[in-house]
């Protein structure tokens, strides 16, 4: 690109390409892979995710039984690890959206609120961010599940109540720091409701550090599901999960690899590039972390 | 520092009551323990005798007095399943995690630390930006498949290392580096980071300038400097280290208080649950503690500026 064309693009999009801002595509390139293959499981997956063959358990990849194919060979059941990879990517991708979105959309009002209500509200609800963050967040999502029992609901909102503190703290943080600006002491005197402050001044401005704590979440929060899943707390079989699949394939590490090993590569995978493009997006937003 | 030592103390203290009520809350409003204790053929009445029995039937306030004042004690209650307390059963595990954890913190540290000097040091060059996509891999790896990967190449194809289990410390490599991964990757970052920040100022210029040696100068001069954000991550990734300790005993086989959370939790013997999480966010808050003394004596500007 030229120097001309250079500076028209940045002048056209407000900012400027920073080095290694190519770096991420490929990334963007397999997250987006991973959604259109969760998007589309039904019509993509070879074959019936759940469908027990026990002529064909454990063969390996690419061995054919009874007329299927098994490109990625199968589980103990018999079943197309293909087809469960596809439907587990549903899973994975559907978990972690819900947990960041309602988890997000809770810690972002509560900071937001605590941050300009200020006094006992404030007192309350960061003291409560203080306790959340004090204790691991592994451990509070196995004993919040050990009580409400597994399954894709409870999982998710296991997730949200973990993690809902993360977010409170930056909106917290930023609201703070946006509330003494004045043109929103100005639209207060001028009459602006409370919730047209924080939504219609406030909120588009602190929304880039939120946004940016979602995305290093996400890669979090895929591999909270997984966790759980593996040690059999998660989503519950017959479910294809990759977590949950890994727990299988751990079984057979020495007669069938292909379990555990396909279903690590797409978390890893996966993750990998969310935390990748969370990083940049950090970046790009966040100049003071670069 | 005497106030700023009573005013951090309050606040831990003020944790670890939060802590408590947290859980004591999160246990009774997400569900009703009697259920979690009764075996899945009990009548209504058996239901009603346990709940008796356990004092589930009190007004909430009254529980509530009651667990704080067993918790004053250090009193965990006993284990449903073997009829001992609690704090037995977890002072049985304990050594195994200390183990686990103290290995995964030498892999964490000794790996980490110099990788995120070396990074900043050599910012730009190839093998840094090498490094850095080695410290993003780590970082997205999840333990329970780099264990299992693991127990495929070095137990099952080639048998130098035992699969799992406790036994000689050759048990120990496996999961001590499965488990500290996670955290090397933390370590770099902030090593670098922290570095970095330390290359930009004037000392290291005219350190530069007098002719001093990368080498000496990063011994000498910004380890010392760098180390305060280092020592506060080291506080933090501990207590990660005790929770990501829960997946990586159940690969391994690790007879620790992970290993011993997973199987109270399929056993339904959920007093020992709850002491393992209370456990872990004591630790977790006298980590935080012990951390920010350490920095208030490193750095005089934390306790006098009272900026927390």
């Amino acid at each position: 690109m030229s120097a001309a064309a250079q500076g028209l693009r940045e002048r056209l999009t407000g900012r400027r390409r920073g080095p290694g801002s190519r770096a991420v595509l490929p990334f963007l390139a397999i997250f987006a892979a991973f959604v259109l293959i969760a998007l589309l499981a039904p019509l993509i997956a070879p074959n019936d995710p759940n469908s027990q063959n026990l002529m064909g358990r454990l063969k390996a990849p690419g061995v054919t039984a009874r007329n299927i194919t098994y490109w990625l060979g199968s589980d103990e059941l018999g079943r197309d690890l293909v087809s469960r990879l596809i439907w587990g990517a549903r899973i994975s991708l559907s978990v972690a959206v819900l947990s960041v979105a309602l988890s997000g959309v809770v810690g972002t009002v509560l900071g937001m609120a605590a941050a300009t209500a200020r006094g006992w509200v404030e007192t309350v609800i960061m003291r409560l961010v203080d306790v959340f963050l004090s204790i691991p967040a592994v451990l509070l999502a196995i004993i919040t599940v050990a009580v409400l029992g597994p399954g894709f609901t409870n999982v998710v909102i296991v997730l949200a109540l973990t993690r809902w503190p993360r977010y409170a703290r930056v909106a917290y943080g930023q609201t703070l720091s946006v509330a003494n600006m004045p043109y929103v002491r100005l639209a207060r005197f001028m009459g602006a409701s409370m919730p047209r402050i924080l939504f219609i001044h406030i909120l588009p401005n602190i929304i880039g550090a939120i946004t940016v704590v979602a995305t290093l979440e996400f890669g979090l929060m895929v591999l909270f599901e997984a966790g759980l899943s593996f040690l059999g707390l998660g989503v519950q079989p017959p479910t294809a999960s990759w977590g949950a699949m890994l727990s299988v394939g751990r079984n057979y590490v020495g007669s069938a690899w292909w379990i555990s090993a396909f279903p690590g590569l797409c978390l890893f995978l996966l993750v990998l590039s969310v935390n990748l493009i969370g990083d940049h997006l950090r970046d790009r937003l966040d100049p003071k972390s670069r | 520092m005497g106030r700023y030592l009573a005013r951090r103390l309050g606040q831990a203290l003020v944790a670890l009551f939060g802590v408590m009520t947290l859980i004591f809350f999160v246990q009774r409003l997400t569900g009703d323990p009697t259920y979690l204790l009764v075996p899945e053929t009990a009548t209504q009445a058996d239901i009603e005798a346990m709940r008796a029995s356990l004092g589930l039937d009190r007004p909430l306030l009254v529980q509530y007095g009651a667990f704080l004042a067993d918790m004053a004690r250090l009193d965990f209650g006993r284990s449903y399943i073997q009829n001992v307390p609690v704090i037995d059963i977890i002072a049985s595990r304990l050594p195994y995690t200390l183990q686990l954890a103290g290995g995964a913190l030498l892999v964490a540290f000794f790996i980490g630390v110099p990788l995120g000097v070396w990074m900043a040091v050599r910012r730009g060059h190839a093998e840094a930006k090498g490094f850095m996509g080695l410290v993003l891999a780590a970082q997205s790896m999840p333990t329970f498949w780099s264990g299992i990967l693991m127990i495929m190449v070095f137990a099952v194809w080639n048998q130098w290392l035992p699969p799992s289990g406790a036994g000689g410390w050759k048990n120990l490599i496996m999961p001590s580096v499965a488990l500290g991964l996670l955290s090397m990757a933390t370590f770099a970052r902030v090593a670098r980071t922290s570095v970095l920040d330390e290359l930009s100022k004037d000392y290291v210029r005219s350190a530069r300038a007098r002719g001093v040696t990368t080498g000496r100068l990063v011994r000498r001069h910004l380890l010392r400097n760098a180390s305060i954000p280092v020592i506060s991550i080291a506080a933090m990734e501990v207590s990660q280290l005790l929770a990501g300790a829960v997946i990586v005993e159940t690969v391994f086989a690790w007879p620790g208080l992970g290993l011993l959370t997973v199987q109270s939790i399929v056993s339904r013997d959920f007093l020992v649950v709850q002491g393992v999480v209370l456990l872990g966010a004591f630790v977790t808050i006298l980590l935080n503690f012990a951390a920010d003394l350490l920095y208030s004596l490193v750095d005089p500007r934390i306790r006098l500026g009272g900026t927390s």
